[in-house]
């Protein structure tokens, strides 16, 4: 457990951030640090230099406005589970994050980290994918945002550039009428996710308009699954279980503890048991 | 002093350990130190044809490469022996260094010296090692099977031994005449034991002394020093010093003498330097020796009122790539002498055959072949139960040894002393309210809901403290199964205690200095407590298989007791009175009849060192060593009683309640021994539920960190609801038992008895540990 050598730089701004992302080849920009140490520790990531954005202020907080919320990219997933601003307006986020490992990591642990580093058993991409939020990322050639939908591309691989740096995510707030769930299936070992389910249903004079489900940790990307039969419907519970049932991966991960055929049908049930949350929620 | 036995005073050792300021082994730093890190053989089995350090060598801070041949060079004996031999065991060699064939992943191969630790994991990178890879088996079963990868060529088939305890044709005849038999194959699940404190050694050569000072995570020190000096490094047994420091758990994974220490022992030999080495936790789980892994096929017969005519029990175990410290003995002595349990059984055999496989060594681990013993009679007793329709409760009370049957002689040897079990399952059963959990069990089941509950039993017995010597060596045993203490009382009254079981965690300051404070009628705070060091210490056997209480506690008492009886010499002389007359008794010596002469400890202590006042024909001091060999083994028992949900939708079971009724004979500090049992629960509890091993048919251990290898955390667990009843040991002087391991051995069949129970309108009678969500969803499903 002893990472090979490195440099350590400190950046005191994005543009520094960004300069020496430039000026070092393969180094690696550290968040918390809570999964960049541990790769570095096993010698499975070995950047000749880190460079700690951990201290940098103008990446941190919470804020709401225009029917949306901003959560910073290194705002600590412990910030982020106690949020009031999010409690109110996208308290989905916070229910996700409350699940991240354990108060040690939730206080070092950031969410730009957390899906820039885009683990299939991470709590928070599914959560992102099912609000639509967009990643928002700065490289010296200016911003741009990806819809998290797009961002994750595959096993610990995303949208962000080599060049680039991730300041924020922004997601829609959740408007009355509408409850969402996360719910997850716990790694006994790891305290992954080995399935979460993000769900949300919206209820508009006691129909339900509109319905999401998206399950992460049975494929290398979340997976959202076509819950729209539930839009009109009477929201009952074998309605919603038919809905979930339409969870399918082509070839899902698997592990010791968890073969992929067993995750896929704990997706099924967990969506279905978000899905009834989220209901319930709504109404 | 009066009523400290038996009280919950606070562990003296806590404040320091949990300020941080324990020191342990790598906490420690001498000038001149450098840093070893060992080259490890990432094949299961592998032919090495060569090995090129040369770009390790010339990175700038290396001090060395050391390999096998540096080990033949060196003269010394280098090898990794093993301290317990069954008849016909097979014993190839273990060389402290893979020469030409590794034989697990983690076979050590090279070893690197470096001014740092980081240089020298940079440097070990670099070691060149060519390797033929071979076939490997890693499965205790396939090991067995024509035409397996041979572990060793002077072990045909795989073999190590080969052995059995009882009667067959008893047995065989109690199943012909059966009017109910039950039968299982399980599999007793490959454990990594988990010591927070990784193993690590800081071993300092003096070549001007032409000594060495080792310090390590070690529960038994002197069994290090006399294996390290005796087999792996040659150096004469005096010349070498072996200190314990601070010790963070164990569990049985260090009572073994490992290659690396050695390794680093003669690094430091080479080198005339100190050189420290710690583990990663990769290297834990690669090297630290692993337990279980059985394989088992066992059956009981019964006659038509549900007694029990006969067990029958046939174990493949592993044994791994080599034979470690101890290893033949815990599936043989340490299980099949288990096998009667509670129980009155007639007739008992037990086969078991011992199996090399390229994999980690395995040896004893927390309960050591007692949990293996327990999980295949109380699995057995839930089918007894199911089959006869006596239920867990009744067929168990059938059967228990009667309390006026004591000393009870087992068919399988042990002699149990005492014991008295159905109070321990009467008050089982009042604590977790079972009339009530059987109505609810009932109404779930008529509602067909996705949540059902199940309750389990555990009615185990223990053997702690292995006894007496001459026996245990008779059965192969290279070590003597006594224990010492010297105290000493100083000329002010207080006291030193040298023990040779040495704590590595489990509050032995406290707890000892509560068995001389008792005895002597003095204070705790008066009463110092050394051990973990083979230069302050007489020898002594160590910690470990539930003996410091039971072995190393009676020791003190004895020693306590002489000093007494000199005591009381001294005060005759002083008082003009005659011996036989004194009383001790709270901290004084008393003249019988006559209140008003008395002297206190004090007065006598200071004269025992002044001696101008004394006995002609008396030595001066006041101090006494004893060497206690105990008549026999302790017998702890209990019934624990677990309660499961299982979400029979996705296989996943939650904990709802667990108690334990545990008879641990007298208790010295209660709030140490329900830690132990908390402890204890927890590793049995992982073991049922989610503790795997796992390696894959390439022999690459697949559950080697954290990430997959479930260690139970603190939400993963409940409350346990504790309760004892009080059979006190007849045949030690403090009437105890040993409670080290209780919690462990009992749990795991308490906990898949529970699961098995919830999950009986499926028609499951048995799911293998550990009982994951998806096994127990494909078992629902199937
Ligand atoms: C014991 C333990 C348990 C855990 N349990 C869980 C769990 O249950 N659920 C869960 O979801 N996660 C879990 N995690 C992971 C945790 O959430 C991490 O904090 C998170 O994945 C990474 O965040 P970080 O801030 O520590 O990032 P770092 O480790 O600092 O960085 C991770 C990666 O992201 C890159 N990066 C970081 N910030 C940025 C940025 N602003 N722009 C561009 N790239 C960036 C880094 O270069 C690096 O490649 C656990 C971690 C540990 C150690």
């Amino acid at each position: 457990m002893y990472p090979a050598q490195f440099d350590y730089r400190r950046a005191g701004s994005v543009d520094e951030a960004l300069s020496l992302l430039q000026e070092n080849e393969d180094a690696k920009l550290m968040a918390g640090g809570h999964s960049l140490i541990p790769m570095m520790k096993l010698r499975l990531a070995q950047p000749p230099v880190v460079i700690d954005i951990g201290r940098l202020d103008e990446l941190k907080g919470i804020s709401e406005g225009n029917g949306s919320v901003r959560v910073g990219s290194l705002t600590t997933h412990a910030d982020i589970a106690a949020s009031d601003v999010l409690a109110a307006h996208c308290p989905v986020l916070a229910e996700a994050a409350g699940h991240i490992g354990d108060a040690q990591v939730r206080n070092r642990g950031t969410i730009g980290g957390n899906i820039a580093h885009a683990d299939p058993g991470s709590d928070i991409p599914p959560v992102l994918v099912l609000l639509g939020a967009s990643i928002h990322l700065q490289s010296p050639s200016g911003a741009r945002s990806v819809a998290a939908a797009e961002f994750f591309q595959d096993l610990l691989m995303t949208d962000v550039g080599e060049d680039e740096i991730l300041t924020h995510v922004d997601a829609p707030a959740l408007g009355a009428g509408t409850g969402a769930a996360y719910l997850k299936f716990e790694h006994p070992a790891s305290g992954y996710a080995v399935v979460g389910a993000a769900a949300s249903v919206t209820i508009e004079n006691g129909r339900c308009t509109a319905a999401g489900l998206v399950v992460g940790g049975v494929d290398a990307t979340p997976t959202a699954v076509d819950v729209s039969s539930l839009t009109g419907s009477d929201l009952s519970d074998d309605a919603i279980a038919a809905a979930a049932s339409g969870l399918d991966a082509e070839d899902p991960i698997g592990d010791i503890f968890a073969s992929g055929d067993y995750r896929v049908h704990v997706g099924k049930v967990y969506g279905k048991r978000a899905l009834a949350a989220a209901r319930d929620r709504a109404s | 002093m009066a009523g400290v036995l038996g009280t919950s005073i606070k562990r003296r050792e806590d404040p320091a350990l949990i300020t941080g300021r324990g020191k342990y082994t790598d906490d420690l730093n001498v000038p001149g130190m450098a840093h070893a890190a060992i080259v490890r053989s990432p094949y299961a089995h592998a032919r090495i044809r060569g090995i090129d350090a040369s770009a390790a060598e010339a990175l700038p801070g290396v001090l060395a490469v050391l390999t096998a041949r540096d080990v033949a060079a060196a003269g010394i004996p280098g090898v990794v022996p093993v301290g317990w031999l069954l008849p016909d065991l097979k014993t190839p060699a273990h060389p402290m260094i893979a020469a030409d064939t590794v034989r697990h992943v983690g076979d050590a191969v090279a070893v690197v010296v470096a001014e740092d630790r980081y240089i020298a994991r940079d440097a070990a990178d670099r070691v060149a090692v060519d390797y033929e890879p071979l076939d490997a088996v890693a499965d205790v079963v396939a090991a067995l099977e024509d035409g397996a990868p041979a572990v060793h060529e002077d072990a045909p088939g795989n073999v190590a031994f080969d052995w059995e305890i009882g009667e067959r044709e008893s047995v065989d005849a109690a199943f012909a005449s059966a009017a109910h038999t039950v039968q299982l194959d399980l599999r007793n699940n490959r454990l990594i034991p988990h010591a927070i404190e990784p193993r690590a050694v800081l071993a300092s050569y003096d070549s001007n002394a032409g000594s060495m000072t080792i310090h390590m995570t070690s529960q038994n020190p002197h069994v290090h020093r006399l294996l390290m000096t005796l087999a792996s490094l040659g150096m004469p047994e005096h010349k070498v010093r072996i200190v314990a420091p601070e010790v963070g758990g164990g569990f049985g994974s260090k009572i073994h003498h490992y290659a690396d220490e050695a390794i680093v022992g003669l690094c430091s030999m080479k080198l005339d330097r100190p050189v420290k080495w710690t583990a990663t936790r990769t290297e834990t789980n690669l090297t630290d020796a692993h337990g279980r892994d059985h394989s088992t096929h066992c059956a009981l017969a019964l006659d038509a009122d549900g007694r029990i005519t006969g067990l029958r029990v046939d174990t493949t175990a592993a044994m791994g790539a080599y034979l470690s410290t101890f290893a033949p003995a815990v599936p043989t002595y340490l299980y099949g002498t288990l096998m009667s349990g509670q129980y009155d059984i007639p007739a008992i055999h037990c086969h078991v055959t011992g199996v090399f496989t390229h994999t980690t060594p395995v040896d004893a681990y927390r309960g050591a072949g007692r949990p293996e013993a327990t999980y295949v009679v109380e699995r057995l007793m839930h089918l007894a139960g199911e089959t006869t329709g006596l239920g867990p409760v009744e067929v168990r009370r059938r059967n228990f040894v009667s309390p006026d049957a004591f000393p009870y002689q087992t068919q399988v040897a042990l002699a149990y002393d005492s014991g008295n079990y159905g109070p321990a399952m009467d008050r089982a059963l009042e604590m977790i309210g079972y009339d009530d959990l059987r109505s609810e069990q009932a109404s779930r089941r008529g509602n067909g809901g996705g949540r059902q509950i199940g309750i389990g039993f555990s009615s185990y017995i223990e053997a702690c403290g292995l006894a007496p010597s001459a026996v245990v060596g008779s059965l192969g045993a290279q070590a003597g199964q006594w224990e010492s203490a010297d105290v000493r009382v100083h000329p002010t009254a207080s006291v030193t205690v040298y023990t040779g079981s040495s704590s590595h965690g489990q509050g032995h300051e406290t707890t000892f200095s509560q068995i001389v404070a008792d005895r002597l009628g003095i204070d705790p705070e008066a009463v110092e407590v050394i051990h973990g060091d083979t230069d302050l210490v007489q020898f002594g056997m160590g910690t470990y298989g539930s003996r410091s209480a039971a072995v190393g506690g009676s020791a003190i008492a004895r020693s306590v007791d002489k000093i007494i009886e000199k005591g009381k010499k001294i005060a005759a002389h002083l008082l003009e009175a005659s011996a036989e007359d004194l009383e001790y008794e709270d901290g004084s010596f008393r003249v019988a009849g006559s209140p008003d002469r008395s002297l206190g400890l004090g007065d006598v202590a200071l004269q025992a060192y002044l001696a101008h006042n004394y006995p002609d024909d008396l030595e001066p001091g006041l101090s006494a060593t004893s060497f206690y060999d105990p008549s026999n083994f302790t017998y702890p028992f209990g019934t624990h009683v677990c309660v499961v949900e299982v979400d029979t939708e996705t296989g996943s079971i939650e904990l709802l309640r667990y108690a334990a009724v545990d008879d641990v004979g007298n208790v010295i500090n209660p709030m140490i021994v329900d830690g132990q049992l908390h402890g204890g629960l927890a590793q049995g509890i992982g073991q049922a539920l989610w503790e795997n091993a796992v390696y894959d048919e390439s022999g690459q251990l697949v559950s080697g960190s954290l990430m997959d290898y479930a260690v139970p955390k603190i939400h993963n667990l409940i409350s346990f609801e504790l309760d004892r009843t009080t059979t006190p040991c007849p045949h030690n002087p403090l009437g105890v038992k040993g409670v080290g391991e209780a919690g462990a051995i009992a749990s795991p069949a308490a906990v898949v008895n529970a699961v098995v129970d919830a999950l009986a309108p499926f028609g499951i009678d048995h799911i293998d540990m550990p009982l994951t969500p998806e096994k127990v969803w494909r078992a629902v499903n199937s």
